[in-house]
């Protein structure tokens, strides 16, 4: 087990720079993962401390030893692939117990380390089987056996769940966290799927365009997100954005280009038409007969809540916003509700910069 | 009433629904071309000359059965145990040589290079162009007095005289193997480059991050996965192999001492030349066994692995 420590990476093809100075450490023994958008540098970060990638600039240290020209195979790290990439004229057994068959490990201690790790994830029955007889859960769990196998300082993830079903990518979610919490090795876990994110990380990182946007606790980043860009990717279904002008006074407004006042919580530091973005969560919108009035456009039922999109205002300025009620409640297409927000969980950002106010 | 009615224009359709829907109609009918081509420029010459080998038809006459007389003067013919030792020789120096220098050149295609696919394209050049002329080319190459291998070396003073190259019986061996290699190359190096390509990076980086070094991925997943292709590409190599004519008559034309004759120029030359044409195809019919044999180590050698059974996602 040992700490990460990324300090100002960057990562370059040629001249297209991808990775624009990132700085994470992460302490030892803790979840954290590298959540982003496609193509937002997560990966090519995670194959920069697996030895994958060459480290364009700054420097990645684990367990405080500089790591940057250090060949993969010395960084004593696991790594668990989309793909999976098992061995697929391997055994089950010969797959996990690779790696100690290279570093030359006696026979006897292969088999009682591949033993322990298949008793661990449950592979005990399957361990003569090749990949292709096994199912995608299981080929996922051989993956994780050869990392855990090795005991190694850190453990990599590289979207490791995006290959399977809806249902087993939950059921994995939580085995992955559980082998965490039994194992307490260092992880990196690298997903677009905020989800994953939220419910397995100690902490996130949050990536976008090859820069770091915010670091912090999943519910840190769900209850104060840095920027607009957060606010939108934490949290689902996404989170309102409703752009307009502050007008202060004895109740200070946010007025829509339609015309819509939306009374602001707090107008502290704001200067009178100050063009600012007012984030609101769709589960933080209540009804209100004093509220807001809005059209309803659609309404989607789960059976445990209803999605409510309604339109703020009309005609081509009007702005819809998602509202997400717990209550069993039927509404027409057209139908006007008033709504309001839930007092102290409403968030600025500023129009221009998109941080937050 | 209304049954009937409902039934009738059926039978009548019937005969023509039964040709067009009927598979195994339809079916033997597409294959009619196909057989009927197979028929007459496979079978029909092959059967003929295993025929053959049973008479003792010459050119101009034709011959009466003669059961196994031609193999058993081929049995006591010294002549045709030589020949049959050099195609031996020829074809297995000439295949271990092929698959060695052409699993390297796919190794080394197979690497991120500058100008990639301008290599690869030369790579072909020797299976291109035709056999008689890459001959004639090699032929000049092994000339006794203007070979350009024995004038650099001469030049370059590590010689005095020229090298006698399809003279002498080592240095004729050398040299028709040399040319034949020369030329399967390029099929061996494609075949084997396509079949690296399907090994995904992902196991090699994962091997890497296990601890294998170069050679160790080489060994444990190169190797093991292209296995089958392997396979495919060396049977059809040495089938090619074996049977070669062209390089040989071109270049040696069995000599010196009958040094390079192979079954194939040597069933050649009693049959054509000598006229012999029953004992030709009694040589020629001789290789079969050899060439069989090739086929069934292939096919053990091809039946899919375990680990290749099983779901293909």
């Amino acid at each position: 087990m040992a700490t990460v420590d990324i300090r100002g990476v960057k990562k370059a093809y040629g001249s297209t720079q991808v990775i624009h100075g990132v700085d994470v450490d992460i302490r030892d023994g803790e979840f954290v993962v590298l959540v982003g958008p496609s193509g937002c540098g997560k990966s090519t970060l995670l194959r920069m401390i697996a030895g994958l990638e060459n480290i364009s600039g700054g420097e990645i240290l684990i367990g405080n030893r500089v790591i940057n020209e250090m060949p993969p195979k010395e960084r004593d790290i696991a790594m668990v692939f989309q793909n999976y990439a098992l061995y697929p004229h391997m055994t089950v057994a010969d797959n996990m117990g690779f790696s100690l068959k290279l570093r030359k490990a006696p026979k006897s201690e292969i088999e009682s380390r591949v033993q322990r790790a298949a008793e661990i994830l449950n592979l005990t029955k399957l361990l003569d089987r090749y990949p292709r007889q096994l199912s995608g859960g299981q080929r996922q769990r051989v993956a994780m056996g050869r990392a855990i196998v090795r005991d190694p300082q850190v453990f990599l993830f590289d979207e490791p769940l995006s290959n399977l079903d809806a249902q087993l990518r939950v059921q994995m979610r939580t085995e992955i966290k559980e082998l965490h919490q039994r194992l307490k090795t260092t992880t990196v876990y690298v997903t677009h799927d905020q989800i994953e994110a939220m419910t397995m990380a100690d902490k996130i990182v949050v990536m976008h365009d090859g820069i770091v946007e915010q670091i912090g606790a999943p519910l840190d980043l769900y209850d104060r997100p840095a920027n607009q860009f957060v606010a939108g990717f934490i949290g689902s279904p996404s989170m309102n954005f409703v752009r307009g002008k502050v007008r202060l006074g004895a109740n200070p407004m946010l007025v829509t280009d339609s015309g819509v006042e939306v009374p602001l919580p707090d107008a502290q530091g704001l200067s009178d038409g100050q063009k600012v973005v007012y984030g609101l969560r769709p589960e933080h919108i209540r009804l209100d007969p004093a509220g807001v009035p809005a059209q309803v456009v659609v309404t989607e039922p789960t059976g445990s809540e209803i999605l409510v999109v309604a339109r703020l205002g009309e005609g081509g300025d009007a702005q819809e916003i998602t509202c997400l009620f717990r209550e069993r409640l039927s509404f027409s297409p057209g139908e006007v509700i008033r709504i309001a927000p839930q007092p102290g969980l409403t968030h600025l950002f500023d129009e221009a910069t998109g941080s937050r106010l | 009433m209304a049954n009937v009615a409902a039934a009738e224009p059926t039978h009548k359709r019937s005969f023509w629904a039964g040709i067009g829907q009927g598979r195994h109609v339809l079916g033997i009918a597409f294959m009619v071309p196909a057989a009927v081509f197979l028929l007459f420029f496979l079978t029909y010459p092959l059967g003929l000359g295993v025929w053959l080998g049973f008479t003792d038809t010459r050119i101009g006459r034709e011959g009466v059965f003669i059961g196994l007389e031609n193999y058993q003067s081929l049995w006591g013919d010294s002549l045709f145990w030589l020949v049959v030792f050099n195609t031996l020789l020829y074809t297995i120096a000439a295949s271990i040589l092929k698959f060695g220098l052409g699993l390297w050149l796919a190794l080394l295609l197979n690497e991120n290079l500058p100008f990639k696919a301008f290599f690869r394209a030369v790579v072909l050049l020797p299976w291109v162009v035709p056999t008689v002329l890459s001959a004639i080319a090699f032929w000049w190459i092994f000339d006794s007095q203007y070979s350009i291998i024995s004038w650099a070396l001469i030049k370059m003073g590590l010689i005095s005289a020229p090298i006698n190259f399809l003279g002498d019986v080592t240095n004729a061996r050398a040299s028709v193997i040399a040319a034949n290699v020369w030329r399967g190359i390029p099929f061996v190096a494609i075949s084997l480059l396509a079949g690296l390509q399907t090994i995904s990076p992902s196991l090699h980086e994962a091997a890497t991050l296990d601890g294998a070094t170069n050679w160790q991925r080489f060994r444990y997943i190169t190797l093991p996965m292209l296995s089958p292709i392997i396979a495919v590409v060396m049977t059809f190599s040495v089938l090619f192999t074996f049977t070669d004519f062209q390089l040989i008559y071109v270049l040696t034309r069995g000599g010196p001492l009958n040094s390079t004759h192979l079954m194939a120029t040597l069933s050649f030359q009693r049959a054509i030349p000598g006229g012999s044409l029953g004992e030709g195809a009694a040589i020629a019919v001789a290789m079969i066994p050899f060439l069989l044999a090739a086929i069934l180590f292939s096919y053990f050698g091809l039946q899919r692995r375990k680990w290749q059974q099983g779901g293909a996602d």
